[in-house]
């Protein structure tokens, strides 16, 4: 079983921590990863902004990258997201817009054969390795936040919190409203700033209500934009990776 | 309403609407009561996915074969003693409305709460020509005597509350007919009866009716309307004369179609098993409801938008509103913001492809989303609304082949757009480019310390009120070359 570690470009650049602690933790259970350094982003920030045609050389990189490997494991939810639905979805465009056969063919394999094998972390604990235990300690107050693609198009469901459940020492605290939009949203952070501020601010009140150390997520990108809330407002609570309490032994909070 | 939509774009005007604090607390209550409502009416049944499937199906099909079943419906209407008008676009509708109230003498029309006639401005075209038209829906009736606008669908004065209404009906009722009663309070059942007795006047005294319709059946030419109040049955029943305006897209194939929608509708909207009135007609009958009926088709679009291969299932919409409701932009923006008499989700898909991309309002509407996709999920017709938005954007960056008003069209990239299509190029290099982008990372890791905490020009609008996270000492590319000796 040849796995893959595609760690996102927002990861590789700002949260290393979290790579780190995929690696640790899938060592931990007897994994092999690799990570191929021919990765780059999956595109989602430019096919998301209304550039679909900028994005389709990085599908076909993602593609080439990951050729080899039986499976693609991912610590965020909107790129896993990314590649199994709007992969497929730009190939038919392309398709759709009579493009030359040799491109609208090599668009259509990339993505037929990248959203088949890419699993966000938690899915590949607990539906390929079929684990919810993975030996963690992190004696904490955590609360969990479902980003919306994990929940909506991905489909995680339970998979996180029965993973947390397991964590030793953990008390997962219930998020009110959990379900409801953190407000990032990619570039709408920016382009509708009030909004997304308005809705990140309702999140973080709601974490900071459940009296959690930490609050987590299967998306850094969405707990940058929560965590930069809590830390402007010089709140104790701290944004973590899903994947750096699953990593954890010693308990310590990053 | 004789007011129109700012054409602000929505950024500029959300930013301004999300910081009023009663809106904020009027539509956070109002959406969160009818959201949870909803889900539970919706968990009653345990072929609800079946029925959104079918409702998705009936309307796909339907569109596809839209210019043999309105042809059907024609004939079926004009059978059964109604006329039908054809109209182009919201000029040609409202041109022909006030045409056909002034054939029949009369300056006053009643209304039932009609999407299309908003859509199309008819009220103020038939003020223009000396026509009043009344508002008989409870929270149009708000909206029209505060001369303000709805933002919502289904709940026009949502972002009203209950003192602000009584003012309304205090201060406004007498220039409209019989004033509110002096010692009007703010209780639910006060406030509806003085709307009921305000406008008891004008269904007993208007001759001429004007209607739009959730539902046209093609096979017998049968309009219907479903609602809560009665007024709706009061004005297609009372006056001799009823005018329907209806966007083409409501066309049903059969009566067996109401099966699937009279289950999704009342469901996803006002979160009831049942609607209290549904109201449904064919032509006119002799000696009961009105002798002479006409029906305005009404396209302002629809067509172009139905070329639209991913946009056109935007058609399918029934009006529900389920996707405003959980909407948490909506939730903070509020409806007026949108621009338009369709806010919300559906309304930044729509207004864009009704009204083409004609000017920045249209232009921002399809960011004005997370793409959460919430809305997605509830849609009792499968609308897939984050994909028809990020659809939309591609064709305000990238420009991209549209249809306006019949004809195939190449539009050029949105102005507004240039420097950020430069920008998304450069990115989309770079992240292509792996070599260079490390050198980029490792450029930020070392200079980490001189980042600074609040960002000039776009940068602004997320340090404004959002921290950056610290740049790592390592990206982790570098960490894995250390630790794992570069494996591929």
């Amino acid at each position: 079983m040849r796995v893959g570690l595609f760690v996102t470009c927002v990861n590789d650049t700002l949260y290393p921590r979290t790579g780190r602690a995929v690696v640790t933790l899938l060592e931990r259970l007897g994994v092999h990863v690799d990570f191929p350094m021919d990765q780059s982003c999956c595109g989602q920030p430019l096919y998301n902004t209304g550039y679909r045609h900028h994005t389709e050389p990085l599908l076909l990189r993602h593609a080439a990258a990951f050729r080899d490997h039986d499976y693609i494991v991912t610590p965020s939810g909107s790129c896993a997201a990314m590649v199994r639905d709007n992969y497929p979805r730009i190939a038919r465009r392309a398709a759709f817009e009579g493009r030359g056969s040799r491109e609208v063919t090599a668009l259509a394999e990339a993505a037929a054969c990248t959203a088949s094998k890419t699993y966000e972390l938690t899915e590949f604990l607990v539906d390929v390795l079929g684990v919810t235990d993975v030996g963690a300690r992190f004696p904490h107050p955590v609360t969990y936040h479902p980003t919306c693609h994990g929940l909506r198009v991905l489909g995680l469901r339970d998979r996180p919190r029965r993973l947390l459940e397991h964590v030793a020492g953990l008390d997962l605290r219930e998020l009110g409203g959990a379900e409801e939009c953190c407000g990032f949203g990619g570039t709408f952070a920016v382009k509708n700033a009030a909004v997304s501020a308005a809705m990140g601010a309702d999140k973080a009140r709601a974490v900071t209500a459940t009296g959690a150390h930490a609050v987590c997520a299967v998306d850094n990108s969405c707990l940058m934009h929560i965590g930069g809330i809590l830390s402007r407002d010089n709140s104790p609570v701290r944004p973590v990776h899903i994947a750096e309490i699953l990593a954890s032994t010693d308990g310590n909070l990053p | 309403m004789s007011g129109t939509y700012p054409g602000t774009p929505f950024p500029q005007a959300a930013a301004v609407s999300t910081g009023d604090r009663t809106l904020r607390a009027n539509l956070r209550h109002a959406t969160h009561t009818i959201r949870a409502k909803r889900a539970r009416a919706v968990a009653e049944l345990e072929d609800w996915d079946r029925l959104r499937a079918a409702g998705a199906a009936i309307k796909d099909r339907t569109l596809r074969h839209l210019d043999h079943y309105l042809v059907q419906l024609e004939e079926n209407v004009t059978r059964a003693g109604g006329t039908v008008h054809w109209a182009a676009d919201a000029a040609e509708a409202n041109r022909i409305v006030t045409e056909l109230v002034q054939a029949t003498g009369e300056t006053e029309v009643v209304k039932v709460k009609s999407m299309a006639t908003q859509e199309t401005g008819l009220n103020a075209a038939l003020a223009q020509a000396g026509i009043r038209a009344y508002e008989t829906d409870l929270a149009e009736l708000i909206v029209q005597l505060a001369d303000d606008l709805p933002s919502h669908i289904l709940v026009p004065a949502i972002h009203r509350s209950r003192a602000e209404i009584r003012d309304i009906f205090r201060d406004r009722m007498a220039d409209w007919g019989r004033p509110a009663p002096d010692d009007l309070t703010d209780r639910p059942a006060d406030l509806a009866e003085a709307a009921r007795v305000h406008l008891r006047d004008k269904f007993l005294g208007c001759t001429v009716g004007v209607s739009g319709a959730n539902f046209m059946i093609a096979e017998t030419g049968t309009l219907v309307v479903v609602e809560s109040e009665g007024n709706g049955r009061m004005c297609l029943t009372l006056p001799d004369t009823l005018i329907s305006v209806v966007g083409i897209e409501k066309t049903v194939p059969a009566w067996k179609d109401l099966e699937v929608y009279l289950q999704l509708l009342p469901r996803s909207s006002t979160a009831e098993r049942m609607n209290p009135y549904t109201s449904m007609w064919t032509g006119t009958t002799d000696e009961d409801g009105p002798r002479s009926f006409h029906l305005v088709l009404l396209d302002n679009g629809r067509t172009d938008t139905l070329a639209d291969h991913v946009g056109r299932q935007a058609l399918r919409c029934i009006r529900c509103s389920a996707c405003l409701n959980v909407c948490p932009v909506y939730e903070r923006a509020g409806g007026h913001a949108y621009g338009s008499p369709y806010p919300g989700p559906i309304g930044a898909i729509l207004t864009p492809q009704l009204r083409g991309l004609a000017s920045p309002l249209e232009e921002s509407l399809p960011f004005a989303s997370s793409l959460c996709g919430a809305c997605y999920d509830v849609c009792p017709v499968a609308i897939d609304i984050p994909e028809v938005l990020v659809h939309l954007r591609e064709r305000v960056a990238e420009g991209g082949e549209t249809t306006v008003r019949g004809t195939r069209t190449v539009i050029k990239p949105a102005r507004k757009h240039t420097a950020e299509r430069i920008a998304m190029r450069a990115t989309g290099w770079a992240l292509n480019h792996p070599a260079a982008l490390l050198k980029a990372q490792r450029l930020a890791a070392r200079s980490r310390r001189f980042h600074p905490r609040r960002l000039p020009g776009p940068g602004r609008a997320w340090t404004d009120t959002r921290d950056l996270p610290a740049v790592p000492a390592e990206p982790f590319r570098d960490w894995w070359t250390r630790t794992h000796g570069g494996t591929a």
